[in-house]
């Protein structure tokens, strides 16, 4: 089925829970309501046209300058059966993001949803297993936004070397830890 | 924990829910045997497992927030280092992504030689993740073998690149250098070698070696639904039995234009999808690499030569836009989703490791084996933690 | 030490007039000395050997630069080993982590005693020769028991449960198979079993009784193997699995007596299968034995012995391991069935002798059968290496000519 078959489809189904689409893109893809998603995966599984039985890839994306400012999280979903793909996005708020879980439908969702969580901060109601998976368990804090700064210490150790450290090396002195790596500056805040 | 983490509820791994037959035994971070820093909490009643849980995010190296603050070629050498044994995968999948996004067509002769690289990659992973795997089991020899023949693709690739292990060769529109003189029939070489005495000593010495089989036939069984459910990939995949794989499905550089089989578990000792199906995937993936490798030598010499660095762009900026790409990479399928926002820095690069989605099914097939049988399912998924951790 | 006296005499006669206590001490103390050197720095050749032999199996050299060829690795590993740290971690019980080294050396090293080496060259000839070693070796498992518990680590205490279990399943078919030579010859005393196979080759028990023997031979092997703990039985030291088994919590000089003590044992294991099935100290022909004036007998038993023990490294680096409900499967539902049937087989034959009324089977047809076995074996072997040579040399031309023919792209 090509892509403007299967929105067809889930339009058809779900009505106005399909906020959008793209179908022109690299990887077409359909906006949806938020609180749809688990419905509308469980019937791209389900549905014998679709036959959606793989989740290729689970990936939040965080949109600090858009408007609204927001954080989506893309579906990229493939089937075995027919061998087409599709894409399903979810919009959600910055401040208490919460989507509901699709670890029923696909088992790997699991592991995507934690490690969308450990990133980015946003929680998938109805998880069964919500904790850290990549950054140890007692990180503060979701590193992958697009606000993220390091901070100054974790567990007693510099993150970032101090002012002093780097105005030792600038000015010509080995201070035999490093090199260490002078971040650029986060291009996607602009200072006010 | 974090502080704000909810609805977490650990299933009940706390000492007062064991009974009292019950013993938490830790592998790793460090253990010879589970192919990198993973630790596998398992919960075990004397020889049997009960509950298996793996803990990543040991080489966790912030893959995907450094690509947002380096250029498009800048990604690539930290794409290499994600699957650092098998790393032409990692830099052919995202200088396609990329060229996919921005339109980029390269011409037949760059196709030939990044073929070329990724199907000698594909034999130099898999006579890694071969050799080690008997290792695990305990047969020390084939291990040295396999490796003996990886030194010889690695003198390759050290031949054109000058690298033996991150390569930073595929680049976004080209290659970083042309195949030298004399290549071709250094391959050609290579592959008599390994065609006729290696492949074949493999297969005796260990793989239908009546021992090694029953170690691995009867373990490990994973469905064809669990596996698609689970997002197993390449081998894992193929080796519950189905036959699907990118390279003829929706192929990528000229793949479709060669002759060459998918290779399935049949479950020739055992049910199909054990471990010795996963294993027997990868060793006759070697056999068809080596078909593939041979016709894109052959077509090497016949086809026209142009400058690799021709297409390459001088600054790599792609529209607005984004993009899912998946590439075969040894350990499965390698997905790259990208995001730009019309910057020389990507917006979003997320990385679908295969290594990833094959561990999020351990512990469902680890359930009622025996400790040495977690071992050999460890090592039949073929995990490598820099994929995983990212 | 009667024959040492003997000897002794014969050059000293004075030694006669000796105290009595003198007289014990020297000629039970001399060659408790000398064997006492030989069992300790004969490792030091099986290291070598070892590694030497695992190397050029892998397609590699194995240690080349202490010493020409490397002989002097082991000594150079030995010296390290005694210098290293003894770690005794936290909560270990430190009178039974000393101990457990210590009793698996003496069930290794004890047997020594009784193996011959010529007809008068044995330091005991107990006339419960075989049953003493087997009993013997038993001592050793207590030993690896109180190093898995004393090391206060799961991983060591499941290493020393799994080859405790190992060991002691393995010691039933060991032994039963151990009767089957006992019974056609009626004595426990090594010295005996080795006397009964004098007479050449053709004697010797292996090519003897086709096909009991060949079969004991394998099945007590086997055992054998199963006993030191050798791949492809060595769960217990599963490098890949648990770390280092029961061995695991002991470094420096400790680790270096369990080392010393696998070695030992399986020189051991094979010097007691060559007494019982190859003939012992005896040459495959009779000429052979003496080299003019020099009895040759500590020769060929050592030959004999060794190699054997290259048997068993060759199949150290070849095979994997077997897991351990498939190595107790194979004690005891294939060992220890056939190991009964043997034994029941063989003495219904010393009670009701096949040949007792006519053709002599055994000697003009049983033993060329069995040489023929080995013999098909050594020449499947030696094709299959030429074969080997062959292809890889024609891979070399065949390279050479592309290379001709192609110019240089």
């Amino acid at each position: 089925m090509d892509p403007r078959a299967i929105h067809a489809a889930l339009g058809a189904r779900f009505g106005e829970r399909i906020l959008g689409a793209a179908l022109d893109a690299g990887s077409p893809f359909a906006t949806l309501a938020t609180d749809a998603i688990a419905e509308v995966a469980a019937f791209c599984k389900a549905d014998p046209a679709l036959a959606f039985d793989n989740l290729m890839c689970l990936s939040a994306v965080d949109y600090p300058k858009e408007t609204p400012p927001r954080m989506e999280v893309v579906y990229h979903l493939f089937s075995y059966r027919h061998l087409h793909t599709f894409a399903l996005k979810v919009q959600v708020p910055r401040e208490n993001p919460a989507v509901p879980t699709v670890e029923g439908v696909w088992g790997v969702a699991n592991w995507h949803e934690r490690e969308a969580w450990d990133l980015f901060g946003i929680v998938f109601t109805g998880h069964s297993d919500m904790r850290r998976i990549l950054l140890p368990d007692d990180w503060e804090g979701h590193p992958l936004r697009k606000d993220w700064q390091d901070p100054e210490y974790y567990n007693g150790l510099h993150v970032k070397p101090t002012p002093q450290m780097m105005e030792r090396v600038l000015s010509g002195e080995t201070l035999g830890v490093g090199p260490f790596d002078f971040t650029p500056e986060n291009r996607h805040l602009e200072q006010p | 924990m974090s502080a704000a983490s909810p609805g977490a509820r650990i299933a009940d791994w706390d000492q007062d829910g064991l009974d009292t037959d019950e013993m938490i035994v830790n592998m790793g971070p460090q253990h010879p045997a589970t192919h990198g820093v993973l630790r596998l909490e398992l919960r075990t009643d004397g020889e049997i497992v009960r509950r298996a849980r793996p803990h990543i995010g040991y080489l966790h190296r912030c893959f995907e927030k450094h690509a947002e603050n380096v250029d498009y070629p800048g990604v690539l050498p930290y794409a290499d280092r994600m699957d650092y044994v098998a790393s032409m995968g990692n830099t052919l999948g995202f200088a396609l992504t990329v060229e996919k996004l921005m339109g980029i067509e390269v011409s037949p002769y760059l196709q030939t030689i990044r073929v070329l690289m990724a199907e000698l990659q594909r034999i130099a992973s898999h006579c890694v993740a071969v050799g080690t795997y008997t290792m695990d089991i305990g047969a020390f020899t084939p291990f040295l073998h396999l490796l003996r023949d990886r030194e010889k693709i690695l003198d390759l690739f050290e031949w054109t690149c000058g690298a033996r292990l991150l390569y930073n060769y595929n680049w976004v529109g080209g290659v970083s250098h042309d195949v030298p003189d004399g290549f071709v029939r250094a391959a050609r070489d290579f592959l008599r070698e390994f065609d006729s005495v290696t492949f074949p000593e493999l297969l005796d010495l260990i793989i239908h070696n009546r021992i090694f089989v029953k170690r691995i036939a009867d373990v490990g069984v994973c469905s064809p639904e669990l596996a698609i459910s689970h997002d197993l990939t390449g081998p894992n995949l193929r080796g519950s039995g189905v036959a699907r794989d990118l390279r003829k499905d929706f192929p990528y550089s000229g793949y479709e234009s060669y002759d060459f089989e998918v290779c399935v578990g049949k479950g020739q000792y055992g049910p199909k999808g054990s471990c010795f199906d996963r294993n027997w995937v990868r060793v006759a993936e070697m056999r068809e690499s080596s078909k593939i490798i041979h016709q894109a030598l052959d077509r090497l010499e016949k086809l026209e030569k142009t400058d690799v660095h021709e297409k390459v762009p001088k600054r790599v900026k792609p529209p607005k836009g984004e993009i899912y790409f998946r590439s075969e990479a040894p350990r499965g399928q390698l997905g790259y989703y990208l995001v730009s926002d019309g910057n020389v820095n990507p917006y979003r690069v997320k990385v679908k490791s295969p290594c990833f989605t094959a561990m999020s099914v351990f512990h469902h097939l680890a359930k009622g084996m025996m400790i040495a049988d977690v071992i050999a399912l460890v090592g039949s998924l073929d995990i490598v933690l820099g994929e995983i951790d990212r | 030490m009667n024959a040492t006296y003997a000897f002794l005499v014969g050059l000293v006669p004075e030694i006669a007039g000796w105290p009595a206590w003198a007289i014990v001490l020297i000629s039970a103390g001399l060659p408790a000395l000398v064997l006492f050197h030989f069992m300790a720095l004969a490792p030091l050749v099986y290291v070598y050997g070892e590694r030497k032999i695992a190397a050029f199996m892998q397609d590699r050299l194995g240690p080349m630069r202490v010493g020409p060829y490397g002989v002097l690795q082991t000594i150079a590993d030995a010296v390290k080993l005694l210098f290293k740290e003894a770690i005794f971690p936290r909560g270990v019980d430190r009178k039974l982590f000393v101990t457990a080294p210590l009793l698996v050396n003496v069930g290794a090293f004890l047997p020594f005693v009784v193996i011959p080496w010529g007809a008068r060259l044995q330091p005991a000839d107990l006339n419960v020769g075989v049953f003493y070693v087997a009993a013997i070796s038993a001592i050793s498992t207590v030993g690896l028991i109180m190093a898995g518990w004393a090391s206060n680590n799961k991983y060591a205490l499941f290493g020393a449960m799994r080859s405790a279990a190992q060991i002691v399943s393995y010691e039933i078919p060991s032994l039963l198979i151990i009767l089957v030579p006992v019974m056609i010859v009626g004595s426990l005393s090594l010295q005996d079993l080795t006397v009964a196979q004098a007479g050449g080759l053709s004697n010797w028990f292996l090519f003897r009784y086709f096909p009991i023997m060949p079969v004991a031979f394998v099945c007590f092997f086997v055992a054998g193997l199963a006993e030191t703990n050798r791949a492809p039985f060595d769960i217990p030291e599963a490098e890949s699995e648990l770390v280092a088994g029961f061995h695991t919590e002991y470094s420096g000089f400790f680790f270096s007596l369990f080392f010393l003590a696998e070695y030992a044992e399986m020189f051991v294991v094979s010097a007691v299968t060559s007494v019982l099935f190859l003939g012992g100290y005896l040459a495959p022909l009779p000429a052979l034995q003496q080299l003019g004036p020099l009895p040759m007998g500590w020769f060929w038993l050592w030959f004999k012995a060794w190699s054997l023990v290259f048997v068993m490294m060759w199949l150290r680096w070849t095979l994997p391991r077997a897991r351990v409900d498939q190595l107790m499967h194979i004690a005891w539902k294939v060992l220890l069935p056939i190991a009964l049937g043997l034994v029941v087989t063989v003495g219904g034959l010393v009670l009701w002798p096949v040949t007792a009324s006519g053709f002599p089977w055994d000697r003009y047809v049983g033993w060329p059968l069995s040489l023929l076995l080995v013999g098909f074996l050594l020449v499947v072997m030696v094709r299959a290496l030429l074969w080997n040579r062959r292809r890889a040399g024609e891979l070399a031309y065949a390279g050479s000519a592309a290379a001709a023919g192609q110019g240089t792209r």
